[in-house]
């Protein structure tokens, strides 16, 4: 229907904006009073950390794409001419550098999160899969981005790793001739991985937007993985979680800060600081600490396509999980056993990471085939049993009434046919 | 139950505990004591000043630095007329003349430093086919950092009976495989200091890592000064953001 939209900000401007674009009363709407379960712990601030450091990402990325030359022959000078000669070049450097690395902490822990808790079962299972594409974005642009400075494991990383593709029976090589822009990694693919690296962030940030709408309609989860029954279970966003959110920014600032001042090379690699070489290859080719856990499972298949292929697995896997995993409870609060294998496959997880950093020999490559085993054990075949096995505890009966009081009625699933909250 | 967490603290355990078993087998170089290490470590400009007269003497005949210029010098504490003195001291290749030959003269603060090579291959060529690496970023680019370089410039020994040295090599015990293509670059005495110090071999690789260090993280200082005002702020935002969030949160039940 055509028409202004009603406003009722006082403010004459404001209100006029507000009636032809009702931005100000939508901002109102979802961040202001937008309900928000009152039972949030700390771990509920990691989205919020993870669309601020994405934003200090672009900022960061930006103005060192004004000072970077995407050749091969000035790449490298050129990231030491930001890092000696801008003004603060080293800072903004450092901050994009050490940024990636906290992108992923936070990100990492954000997943943890909905994995614990259950965050990905029914309503939520389209803003699941959107947050498991928002991590495909994120991984191929960081490893776009760490090609860009041109220093030995830059090169050979992109080489191994492009090279993976050529895995593909028949299509396999044309992939790679595409990606490369040529027959080996040269300068059209430095040009390439430049021009998408700076593309992604974009795309970035739309599946990010999707990824909240689609949050604000079905409503965030909680800790008690129970649904809201009554206003009573809510707090308005404002001021309660843009404070809380803010605690848990200061804590990130701070260890963001610690690394990029005190410790900016900790989490880097020394060969990268040597200008790419074609013909001599390092030790030991490692991908950045983030991309550790893959490596593993690649390197954990003597086939290469079927090592490919897990690799791949391994995230994609994260899109069926809301229908592998059989159990209508959410979290693992109330789920004992599963409250356990959540630890295993953490433990797996971070064997493999380690697993990862170590030549492929003796006890690592064991180490790595069970930590992979249980990976998608944990997925493919404990989950779907699990959910008809385990006996849950009983629930809460509210999210304001956390304690049942003596009625061991046995578990009380929530059913997807309680009231959703008032906000559409 | 119990079981399986105490299991997944083992594994993590084992699994961090190994971590530095990752180091291959390379020879691990004893740790020294540098002014710019720790947290609020600066580097100490004599030494810096030392190693730079040790690097213009010895190392320049054979490493280039082609990311340091002249003017960069400031920040091991140089004045910008020794500065000048120091560049004009020394001869750069200057572009072309009028008839379009190349041209040569004294540097100014500008220029970058000079390297001993005008290419790869001539310093492969007058190095037994090795290739002396840049020295800009050395301190970076190699593992255990300052303590390496200073290892392999104190390393050089002779061989173990037995151990069998491919010509024109020359044996040093921090070096993987302990054959390296340079040889000995300092002794005693090597270069005569201005300021009295002696110059044992230890000083002088103690010197020119100083300097080495500093041309690899010219910003560290400034960086860490940074830092600490950056961090003080962000404890206090930190602390006055919890009060607000308990004072907010004070109402709900």
């Amino acid at each position: 229907m055509a028409g202004l939209h009603k406003s009722d900000i006082p403010n004459p401007v404001l209100n006029w904006i507000d009636s032809r674009l009702p931005i100000i009363t939508m901002m109102q709407k979802e961040y202001g009073v937008f309900p928000t379960p009152k039972n949030f712990n700390y771990f509920w601030n990691f989205g919020a950390l993870a669309t601020v450091n994405l934003v200090i990402m672009i900022i960061t990325g930006i103005f060192l794409a004004m000072n970077y030359q995407p050749n091969t022959t000035l790449a490298f000078d050129s990231v030491q001419h930001i890092m000696r000669d801008v003004n603060y070049g080293w800072l903004i450097r450092y901050v994009h550098q050490n940024g990636a690395s906290m992108f992923f902490i936070v990100v990492y822990i954000h997943i943890f999160r909905g994995l614990y808790y259950g965050s990905y079962k029914a309503p939520r299972e389209l803003l699941w899969m959107l947050g498991v594409v928002i991590l495909l974005l994120m991984m191929a642009t960081a490893f776009m981005g760490y090609v860009l400075p041109w220093g030995q494991m830059s090169y050979w990383g992109a080489t191994v790793i492009t090279n993976l593709f050529s895995a593909f029976p028949g299509v396999g090589h044309a992939i790679v001739t595409l990606l490369w822009g040529g027959f080996s990694v040269d300068n059209p693919t430095l040009n390439r991985f430049f021009s998408l690296h700076y593309l992604l962030p974009f795309v970035l940030v739309g599946v990010v937007f999707l990824h909240v709408a689609a949050l604000h309609i079905v409503g965030s989860n909680n800790p008690l993985g129970i649904d809201v029954k009554s206003p009573q279970d809510t707090l308005p966003f404002h001021p309660y979680y843009t404070i809380k959110d803010s605690v848990g920014m200061c804590v990130y600032l701070i260890v963001f800060a610690a690394l990029v001042f005190f410790a900016p090379n900790f989490l880097g690699d020394p060969n990268n600081f040597i200008p790419a070489n074609p013909l001599q290859t390092p030790a030991d080719i490692v991908p950045e600490w983030y991309f550790l856990p893959y490596y593993a499972i690649l390197r954990s298949v003597p086939n290469k396509l079927l090592g490919v292929c897990m690799m791949f697995s391994s995230i994609l896997v994260l899109f069926v999980l809301p229908w592998l995993d059989t159990s209508r409870v959410r979290s693992a609060r109330f789920r004992p056993i599963y409250r356990q294998l959540i630890w295993l496959w953490v433990a797996a997880v971070i064997g493999l990471g380690v697993c990862g950093a170590h030549k492929p020999e003796g006890i690592w490559v064991v180490l790595s085939r069970i930590c992979t085993l249980y990976y998608f054990l944990h997925f493919l075949v404990i989950l779907p049993i699990l959910g008809k096995l385990e006996r849950p505890l009983p629930l809460p009966e509210s999210i304001s009434q956390p304690v049942t009081g003596g009625r061991g009625g046995g578990p009380v699933p929530s059913g997807a046919a309680a009231k959703s909250m008032e906000k559409a | 139950m119990r079981a399986v967490r105490s299991l997944l603290t083992g594994v993590i355990l084992a699994g961090l505990s190994l971590v530095p078993a990752m180091a291959q087998e390379a020879p691990v170089p004893p740790s020294q004591n540098w002014s710019f290490d720790r947290i609020f470590g600066t580097y100490d400009l004599a030494a810096a000043q030392r190693g730079f007269q040790v690097y213009s003497e010895v190392c320049s005949n054979c490493h280039s630095m082609t990311l340091l210029h002249y003017r960069d010098l400031v920040g091991i504490g140089l004045t910008p007329a020794q500065i000048k003195s120091v560049a004009a001291s020394v001869t750069v290749p200057q572009g072309t003349d009028d008839q379009g030959n190349p041209k040569e003269g004294p540097a100014t603060p500008g220029d970058q430093f000079r390297s001993p090579f005008p290419n790869d291959k001539a310093a492969r060529a007058a190095n037994n086919g090795a290739l002396p690496p840049d020295l800009s970023l050395i301190i970076n680019a190699r593992e255990y950092h300052a303590d390496y370089v200073y290892g392999i410039l104190t390393g050089f020994a002779e061989p173990p009976a037995g151990f069998k040295m491919q010509d024109g090599m020359n044996y040093n015990k921090m070096f993987p495989g302990h054959q390296i293509a340079m040889p000995q670059p300092l002794h005693d005495d090597q270069v005569t200091y201005a300021d009295g110090t002696k110059a044992t071999i230890d000083q002088e690789s103690h010197d020119v890592v100083t300097f080495l260090a500093w041309a690899a993280n010219p910003e560290m200082v400034e960086r860490k000064q940074i830092g600490v005002r950056v961090i003080l702020f962000l404890v206090f935002m930190g602390c006055i953001t919890y009060a607000v969030k308990r004072k907010v949160w004070s109402d709900v039940h």
